[in-house]
């Protein structure tokens, strides 16, 4: 029953934390809300026992992206223009929402240790794991050892990403800055 | 546990999963529609991750105690994968934002199709 508590307290914090950041028009704000957010679920990990997601998505997802998006804002305006609720856009994720709610309550029972997923290959993982790869930990084992090659194309695609990023921001293919421009664009967006 | 049965959780996560839909869609602001990319996403592994848990059960490290429920760990492996490569193509969309203040000086959608059709209109006078 506690589980339940924190659980739904943590998630409603969540909910309330992504409704202040699509309203409010101060970027420094929201990007600090999306870290916050990140945190919150980290904590949800926790209790849902998944540690290693909640040490990754405290690490990468609060540390790293915020540091990306900060960054991103030291050189674009930090004020959002105003906007009303958009209702076409309201109403597609009220639509997506209702689908998503059907599809959902043909799943089985949140904690069911009946459900299909927990009965599969799962089991042969945790059985296995202790006598094959030797270390008590079943995502390091599955992530490192087992599904080795998986990691392996993260590790692609993070590089390929790396690779990107440098050619889109690289001195090659850039244009060099007029700070005039960048003083008025400033003053405008105040 | 018999409170725990249902789904209720994985409603609450589809309604967050809909606040960061509505921001990529219905905002002009390209740091705000990442912000609403990162808040989809988590919501994503969120319902994940709420799948591989087992009521009374524990984290997937093997231990010598009674304790024999562990939560699925095929989900975690997935969403491990999932938040790294996630956090990847952010830092490829944010170099692409900076990328497009600095050649039009502005990271509003509609301010950004002004001046492209603008610049067209130009092309096609000349």
């Amino acid at each position: 029953m506690s589980g339940f508590l924190v659980d739904a307290a943590l998630i409603s914090l969540l909910t309330l934390i992504a409704i202040l950041a699509v309203r409010l028009h101060r970027l420094f704000a929201v990007v600090m809300l999306s870290g916050a957010f990140s945190l919150v679920a980290a904590a949800l990990f926790v209790v849902l026992d998944a540690v290693d997601v909640a040490f990754t998505e405290a690490a990468v997802g609060a540390g790293i992206s915020t540091i990306l998006a900060l960054a991103t804002l030291s050189l674009v305006p930090r004020d959002e223009k105003p906007h009303s609720i958009a209702l076409v856009p309201a109403f597609l994720a009220f639509a997506t929402a209702a689908m998503l709610a059907v599809a959902v309550s043909d799943l089985p029972a949140f904690g069911d240790a009946n459900a299909p997923i927990h009965n599969h290959v799962a089991p042969e993982y945790l059985t296995g794991s202790a006598e094959d790869i030797g270390i008590p930990n079943v995502v390091t084992s599955v992530l490192a050892s087992y599904r080795g090659f998986d990691t392996l194309g993260e590790t692609v695609v993070v590089f390929t990403a790396a690779i990107a990023v440098l050619l889109v921001l690289g001195g090659y293919t850039r244009p060099r800055r007029r700070n005039g421009d960048r003083d008025k664009e400033d003053g405008n967006a105040r | 546990m018999s409170m725990l049965a249902g789904q209720w959780n994985y409603f609450l996560v589809i309604a967050l999963m809909m606040i960061g839909f509505y921001t990529v869609i219905a905002r002009g602001n390209m740091v705000k529609k990442m912000v609403g990319l990162t808040i989809f996403q988590t919501s994503v592994f969120m319902l994940y991750i709420s799948m591989g848990k087992i009521a009374n059960g524990t984290a997937p490290i093997l231990t010598d105690a009674a304790q024999k429920a562990y939560a699925n760990p095929l989900p975690h492996v997935l969403i491990l994968t999932a938040i790294v490569v996630g956090v990847a193509t952010t830092a490829v969309g944010y170099a692409l934002i900076i990328r497009v203040y600095e050649s039009y000086g502005t990271i509003e959608d509609d301010e950004l199709i002004k001046i492209i059709e603008a610049e067209e209109d130009e092309g096609a006078d000349a």
